[in-house]
C-alpha cells in the first residue's frame, strides 16, 4: 500500500474543499493507504476542537476524529493556527500542530501528493 | 541519500488571497526540512510564477509601510537568498507589459547570489516535468 499525503489550504466553512479532503483521506484509509494530511492557511480552521454540527455548515470535526482513530495523521501548520487564535487549547485532541517543513518531509518519501489550495 | 524535488506553481495575484505567501513559505521551508529527514535525504523547492501570478515579483512594494506586514516581494528576496530557483513566465510578464525592470530580480543587499530567472513558458513547463510533485497556489 502507498503514502498518500495531502495539503488543503481551504477554510472550514465557506468552501467545500475541505469536505472533500476529508471524504478522499477516508477513501483512502479505507483501501489500505497511510494518509498525511496537512492544513495551513484558513485550512487549520479543521483543528478546533467544539465544532457545533449545523445542516448549512460543514462540520467535520467527528469523522476527522473517526479518521484519526483508524490511523490518519491531520497536522496542522502551527504558525498559520496561532495567527489566527486557534492555540493549542482549542486544538481537537489528536491533531498534531508543526510548522510547514512538516509537510514538506511528509512530501518527501509520499507516493502521491495532492495540494489543495486556499479561497 | 535521495532527493525528493518540489514544484511551487502561484498562479494568483498578490495581497487578494493568503496563497501567493503560503507558497513561499513552504518553499522556503525546504531548506529546514532535514530535521525530519535521513542524513543526506533532500527536499529541493523549485518556484514558477505564472498568469497573475507574475504581479507577485513586482517592485517596490509597500506592504510593511501600509499594512504593516512582510512584503510578497520580500519572501521572495529570501527564497534567492535561500538560493532557491525562482522563475518567472516571460509570456504573463509580456502580457501585462512587465519587464524584467519591474520586478524583483536579485536581493542583493539581502546578500543573495543568484537572481530571479525570466524565462519562457516552455522552460517551466520543463521544470514541471523534472519534479516529483507540483503544488499550485
Amino acid at each position: 500500500m502507498g503514502k498518500f499525503t495531502m495539503g488543503c489550504f481551504s477554510s472550514l466553512v465557506g468552501s467545500m474543499s475541505l469536505d472533500f479532503a476529508v471524504k478522499l483521506s477516508a477513501a483512502a484509509i479505507e483501501k489500505g493507504h497511510k494518509v498525511d494530511f496537512w492544513v495551513s492557511g484558513n485550512g487549520t480552521m479543521l483543528s478546533i476542537k467544539g465544532q457545533r454540527a449545523f445542516k448549512d455548515y460543514s462540520a467535520l470535526m467527528k469523522p476527522v476524529q473517526e479518521l484519526m482513530g483508524k490511523g490518519l495523521t491531520v497536522t496542522a501548520c502551527e504558525a498559520c493556527a496561532e495567527a489566527r487564535g486557534y492555540n493549542k487549547e482549542v486544538t481537537m485532541e489528536g491533531f498534531k500542530r508543526h510548522s510547514m517543513d512538516w509537510y514538506l518531509a511528509s512530501a518527501f518519501d509520499a507516493d502521491r501528493v495532492l495540494h489543495i489550495g486556499g479561497e | 541519500m535521495a532527493t525528493t524535488k518540489l514544484g511551487f506553481i502561484v498562479q494568483r495575484p498578490p495581497y487578494k488571497s493568503e496563497n501567493p505567501k503560503l507558497a513561499l513559505t513552504h518553499a522556503i521551508a525546504s531548506q529546514s526540512v532535514e530535521v525530519y529527514l535521513n542524513d543526506g535525504d533532500l527536499v529541493t523547492a523549485d518556484i514558477a510564477f505564472i498568469g497573475d501570478g507574475v504581479l507577485n515579483c513586482l517592485r517596490n512594494q509597500k506592504a510593511m509601510e501600509k499594512y504593516g506586514l512582510t512584503s510578497t516581494e520580500s519572501h521572495i528576496k529570501n527564497s534567492l537568498l535561500l538560493d532557491l530557483n525562482v522563475m518567472v513566465c516571460k509570456e504573463d510578464l509580456d502580457r501585462f507589459g512587465l519587464s524584467e525592470n519591474d520586478i524583483v530580480m536579485d536581493a542583493e543587499e539581502f546578500g543573495a547570489e543568484i537572481t530571479t530567472k525570466v524565462v519562457p513558458y516552455s522552460e517551466i513547463t520543463k521544470m514541471m516535468e523534472e519534479v516529483n510533485h507540483l503544488l499550485f497556489f
